[in-house]
């Protein structure tokens, strides 16, 4: 068994993902993988890259579900049902059960920002903390044997030989639509806790009790076409109303 | 467990950064290359770059894969068994090229039109169409016209640009933002930033499209139109917005034809074409005189309905007069449209009512003062921040070239072309009609051992410049720019196969392919081009299609057929040029081009296509490409992109000319041009005048400045035209009237789809087939990690999208008694597929949808045989002809846009089948075999830099 920070972090470092304006491009999970396969530890592998059984490590994937509210079909402008794309990596909990699992003490969570990492020296590649984790976070390299998962780009966000602007993670730095953000947490006045507050960002599956930091923002409220009420004027019938009202208007030219 | 080792936070990422340009799909983005090691450890996004401003896609970061791809070629070939037999033996680039030199010389000398030289997804068409030009063959094009040549041929011919890359929407200023047919796009990481600003902004975002994905995914309002029928739903949007009268008049009579006059006389060769004056300029009615007058008069009162007399006794009648009423029929109303488009009347009515309040109601104002091309100074520019944007959902149907002018009447009427929160022009558009050159190819335009006497690629004004011979034949390959498909902007390279096949209208000896795979997803009738391809003409014995060339940098099921392999390099091997006499990347408010540059070397014997060319060029002694002596003028690609010039001081590259690099657009060639690019991060932005952002259609700054920059000799104003006096003139040859008159087979189709005005009609093949027996649609998606065949040699992106499944509606299925993961048979009137069922609810009723070009064959792409994309991915272009159905006199049509020729996609209709158990999709292919590396077992790259 391995320990957690036994207060809360000082900081708590993670990511905002903002479901309203996520298209489920992928941007972010090959930004991911080029920047981990030759980032922190061991390279993130693909076996079979060009054959049938084709598969690979990555720390970030996006998966897309077709959501259809209770309520049936609206037809015509079907806005009740939607595609929901879902970008997952670790979500850095703050009671991370994949942590207190480890029988080795490769898992941890760092005290001072709360970023949850393997050292993977240490890890055997029992496999634990993937069964332990409610996200299915976490993926064993099956090359390297030892479990990878999204490190918040440990080796990029602290990193003073890139330009300042550069030090958050890759996922966040390409995301085209602007969908990812990096921030503390901790930090009720950081831009992320900022806008948590503000669109009602939310934990995925809370009744886990694992205490995620990174979070969610909803889908912003949609409004419906139909209920939007055409202008009223007077004769409508045919051209002629229009054209004298188009005379009148080129009079005021 | 506190202590714990040292994590070495600041590790430099790399040794170098090379700035250069991606070529992972056509959206042409600024990237950082790292290199450590002399190898790539990372590519992102160009901060500075004005396409992208830092971010990527996957695609784009997937470059890497791209790069170490087994299926990169890596010598050049000849074929020494049967065509797809796989059997190539490698040869030496002196033999390559001198095989290449005899086969194109021949040709030259005895027969011109006997080269057809068309090229995929070509980023040098101003090479490849001047190298073309100067060889003399009337057969070039790019694959434009299975692309997009609707939506460029629309736009141009009604507002001077159109969307795609002539323009875009203005993302920070738009409050309603309408987007038709697009699930990915040339402008994907625009489209994508542009979203999330508007979004975040709290506009509106309503998405038109039969499928549900990426884009339509975060639309406040989907509109699941059925395909095809955009152009009704246009429409009767258009008919709700006059009769709200919500329409910008002072627009209308300031920038487009709305009050121009048209001739009214029926049976008589002027009958719907525009009055004009001894000069030629069209005339307009002044009401306070009571006369004709020139339009663009000073002080004139146009009227906008009526009929008046003109001096030489015949009546006319403003434009506008004719549109109000077209559209006011009640054939347009929201309850007429509702049953074809699968659009209730309150949906129709509700976004009208959005266009018409976000228009007039919310219109805003840029506080900066600028004069027009009357010499009226305005103290502001005004906005009515509604903006649209469509691509290929509209494109691909036989309707789609008057589905697009719809849409651009649209804009125009209620002001948004143009001015802020509209869509916005970018350089080096907008560009009238007349601007663009016409097409040449006719007999009297090449000859043996000469140039053609003009551009292949352009725009007809009427019948008069048809390229057709005395009794109306066709004089190109792909008959573009007859009366099949006259106004082919981008030629029909979707027709080349099957015509040299056929030898209709006459048979080639050369066919050159680059970075095309006609032989797999970009053919329709997959398998007849495959059959065509290997089909021998049993009285020589030889191939029907004697001899094909192809130059690709990857081993596509095309390379396969080739007699003769010119292996390519890649995008990061090679120098390439974004051009502004090509395709370029300007934006709003610059003028943007860029380069590309050899940031990795390339450790194969390949060259990049491109220098290849024009050694050939020098070879054959073109004109272009040798001096008076003979000798070559170039030594490679780079050595063109300084210093050719197509008009004094214009070259390919806008930026850093003039013998100190001052320079932007004319200028001296500059020998440094190319290390300042570099040193400026690959490309080179020219900043627009703030007078001149806006209304550039019809203002002087903008103007003055298109000049200065070398788009135009003399100012280019555009006129928007509602009413297409050059679609007039081709109905006017149809009804008999006007010389050159149409041949009688063609005039019914002419009649229908050549109106002066935007309209719509029912999609070809569903007019042609039995609706009940086929009562489906089936068109794809594109997805966005993938760009059509370059996706799937590329190991990280093929694990997104590894093989495609048919997504069919929820309904259907219950009524078929499918589920997930069935097997089902779709059948269209042309043949039938064997495919894999996806459930699903987001999808038109009537629509089943699958990504593109996932399915490869067997054999190419450096795959192993049993991959899912070979097993279970499939391709919908089986169940696609090149031609529509007999019709009863037994004559067949192209399967293409009877005014452009543009390829009819997603015309498509099917009825779908359960099939039963099955483990794999049909039809299935022997392997297409070409020699490439061997893929590795394992990947685990940048292991070395791990520790």
């Amino acid at each position: 068994m391995t320990s957690l920070p036994s207060e809360s972090t000082p900081k708590k470092l993670g990511l905002v993902i903002d479901l309203d304006v996520c298209v489920g491009c992928h941007a972010c999970v090959i930004s991911c993988k080029e920047w981990n396969t030759g980032g922190y530890g061991a390279a993130l592998s693909d076996q079979d890259p060009y054959g049938g059984a084709v598969s690979g490590t990555f720390l970030n994937r996006v998966h897309s579900y077709e959501v259809v509210p209770e309520g049936g079909e609206v037809v015509g402008e079907r806005g009740e049902a939607r595609i929901v794309h879902f970008p997952k990596s670790c979500l850095h909990c703050e009671d991370a059960p994949c942590v207190t699992v480890c029988p080795t003490g490769a898992s941890y969570k760092r005290a001072d920002d709360g970023i949850v990492l393997v050292e993977e020296d240490m890890c055997i590649g029992c496999g634990l903390c993937a069964w332990a984790c409610p996200y299915g976070a976490r993926e064993m390299d099956l090359s390297a044997g030892v479990m990878k998962k999204c490190t918040l780009c440990i080796d990029r966000i602290y990193n003073e030989t890139i330009p300042e602007i550069d030090r958050v993670p890759s996922c966040v730095r390409t995301c085209p639509t602007n969908a990812r953000h990096f921030g503390d947490l901790a930090d009720p006045g950081s831009d992320v806790s900022k806008m948590v507050a503000a669109r009602g960002g939310f934990d995925l599956m809370p009744e886990q009790g694992t205490r995620p930091v990174n979070k969610y923002l909803p889908p912003r409220p949609r409004r419906n076409l139909a209920s939007s009420a055409p202008v009223q004027v007077e004769d409508t019938s045919g051209a002629r109303g229009l054209l004298a009202w188009v005379d009148s208007m080129l009079d005021r030219i | 467990m506190n202590e714990r080792p040292r994590i070495d936070l600041s590790k430099p990422v790399s040794d170098e950064i090379r700035k250069t340009t991606c070529y992972m799909c056509a959206c042409r983005c600024g990237i950082d290359v790292h290199i450590k090691d002399g190898k790539i450890r990372y590519i992102e996004g160009n901060r500075d770059h004005p396409v992208n401003r830092g971010v990527l896609c996957a695609k784009g970061s997937a470059g890497i894969m791209t790069q170490h791809a087994p299926a990169r070629l890596s010598a050049p070939l000849k074929r020494v068994g049967p065509r797809g037999s796989g059997r190539f033996q490698e040869i030496s680039w002196d033999e390559a090229m001198s095989i290449a030199g005899e086969w194109l010389g021949d040709v030259r000398r005895t027969d011109p039109k006997k080269l057809a030289f068309f090229t995929g997804r070509d980023q040098s068409q101003s090479l490849t169409g001047f190298w073309a030009q100067q060889f003399g063959t009337p057969n070039y094009a790019a694959h434009g016209g299975f692309c997009s040549v609707n939506m460029a041929a629309g736009g141009i011919m009604t507002i001077g640009g159109a969307f795609w890359e002539f323009g875009s929407p203005d993302w920070d200023r738009t409050k309603l933002f309408v987007m038709f047919g697009v699930a990915e796009d040339h402008d994907s990481n625009p489209i994508k930033m542009g979203l999330s600003k508007l979004k975040k902004r709290g506009a509106r975002f309503v998405s038109v499209n039969p499928v549900r994905t990426g884009y339509s995914s975060i639309a406040d309002d989907w509109i699941w139109i059925r395909p095809g029928t955009d152009g009704l739903l246009i429409l009767s949007l258009v008919h709700e917005l006059l009769k709200a009268r919500r329409i910008d008049v002072d627009y209308l009579v300031r920038y487009s034809n709305a009050a121009w006059l048209v001739v009214d006389a029926p049976g008589t060769k002027d009958h719907g074409l525009f009055a004009r004056d001894g000069e030629g300029k069209p005339l307009v009615y002044e009401t306070v005189t009571e006369r004709p007058v020139p339009s663009g008069s000073k002080g004139a009162r146009p009227a906008l309905s009526g009929r008046f007399q003109l001096d030489d006794g015949r009546f006319a009648i403003p434009v506008f007069d004719h549109l109000a009423k077209e559209y006011l029929d009640a054939k347009y109303a929201p309850e007429a449209v509702a049953a074809e488009t699968g659009i209730s009347a309150d949906t129709v009515r509700g976004l009208a009512a959005e266009i018409g309040r976000v228009a007039f109601e919310e219109a805003i104002e840029v506080d900066q003062p600028w004069t027009d091309m009357n010499g009226e100074r305005h103290q502001s520019f005004v906005g009515r921040p509604v903006s649209f944007h469509a691509m290929r959902g509209i494109s691909a149907h036989s309707n789609g070239f008057q589905t697009a002018r719809a849409l651009h009447m649209l804009q125009v009427l209620i002001g948004a072309v143009d001015c802020p929160g509209g869509f916005r022009f970018e350089p080096p558009y907008p560009k009238p009609l007349s601007a663009h050159p016409r097409p040449h190819g006719k007999a009297e335009h090449f000859g043996s051992n000469q140039p053609l006497s003009g551009p292949h690629l352009g725009f007809p004004l009427g019948p008069e410049d048809l390229l057709v011979d005395a009794e109306g034949r066709p004089a190109r390959l792909d008959k573009a720019f007859s009366w099949d498909a006259p106004i082919a902007a981008h030629g029909l390279m979707h027709m080349v196969i099957a015509n040299a096949h056929a030898g209709d209208p006459y048979p080639i000896d050369v066919l050159f392919l680059y970075m095309a795979n006609m032989a797999w997803n970009s053919s329709m009738n997959t398998a007849g081009t495959i059959a065509m391809l290997e089909e021998k003409d049993e009285a020589t014995g030889e191939y029907r299609i004697p001899k094909i060339i192809v130059a690709d940098a990857y081993a596509s099921e095309t390379v396969a057929y080739a007699d003769l392999v010119l292996p390519d390099t890649t995008y990061l091997e090679r120098h390439d040029c974004i051009s502004m006499l090509d395709r370029p990347i300007s934006e709003p408010e610059s003028v943007n081009d860029a380069i590309r540059w050899p940031v990795v070397a390339a450790e194969r014997d390949v060259r990049p296509f491109q220098s290849v060319l024009i050694d050939l060029g020098a070879r054959l002694a073109l004109p272009g490409f040798v001096d008076s002596r003979g000798g070559a003028l170039y030594a490679d690609y780079a050595d063109y992109i300084v210093n050719h010039e197509r008009r004094p001081g214009i070259g390919p590259l806008s930026g850093f000319r003039g013998r100190d690099g001052t320079r932007a657009g004319r200028g001296a060639a500059n020998p440094e041009q190319l290390n300042r690019y570099i040193e400026n991060g690959s490309f080179f932005s020219a900043e627009i005048p703030p007078e001149a952002h806006f209304f550039k259609h019809a203002n002087a700054a903008y103007q003055d400045f298109a000049v200065k920059m070398g788009f135009f000799d003399t100012p280019q104003p555009v006129t928007f035209q509602l009413w297409s006096e050059e679609l007039q003139k081709f109905r006017l040859s149809a009804e008999g009237l006007r010389e050159p008159v149409a041949p009688e087979a063609h005039r019914a189709r002419i009649l229908a789809a050549f109106t002066p005005l935007p309209s719509w009609y029912r999609p070809l093949e569903e007019a042609a087939v039995d609706r009940s027996e086929f009562p489906l649609h089936a068109i794809t998606q594109r997805p966005m990690a993938m760009y059509h065949s370059w996706g799937s040699m590329n190991a990280w992106l093929r694990q997104i999208h590894t093989a495609n499944r048919m997504f069919v509606p929820a309904a259907i299925c219950q009524e078929q008694g499918l589920e997930d993961g069935d097997w089902a048979w779709i059948v269209s009137h042309h043949g039938r597929i064997k495919v894999q069922v996806a459930r699903t609810e987001t999808s038109n009723r009537d629509t089943l949808w699958t990504w593109n070009a996932i399915g490869k064959r067997k054999g190419a792409w450096g795959l192993k045989d049993e991959v899912p994309e070979s097993e279970k991915g499939f391709l919908l272009n089986h169940l696609i002809h090149e031609l529509l159905p007999p019709r009863e006199d037994g004559m067949r049509w192209s399967n293409s846009d009877p005014v452009t020729g543009q390829a009819a996609w997603y015309d498509l209709r099917v009825r779908i089948e359960p099939a039963g158990p099955a483990s794999a999709s049909e039809p299935a292919f022997r392997p297409a075999r070409v020699p490439t590396g061997k893929g590795a077992e394992e990947l685990r790259y940048g292991q070395e830099w791990s520790k």
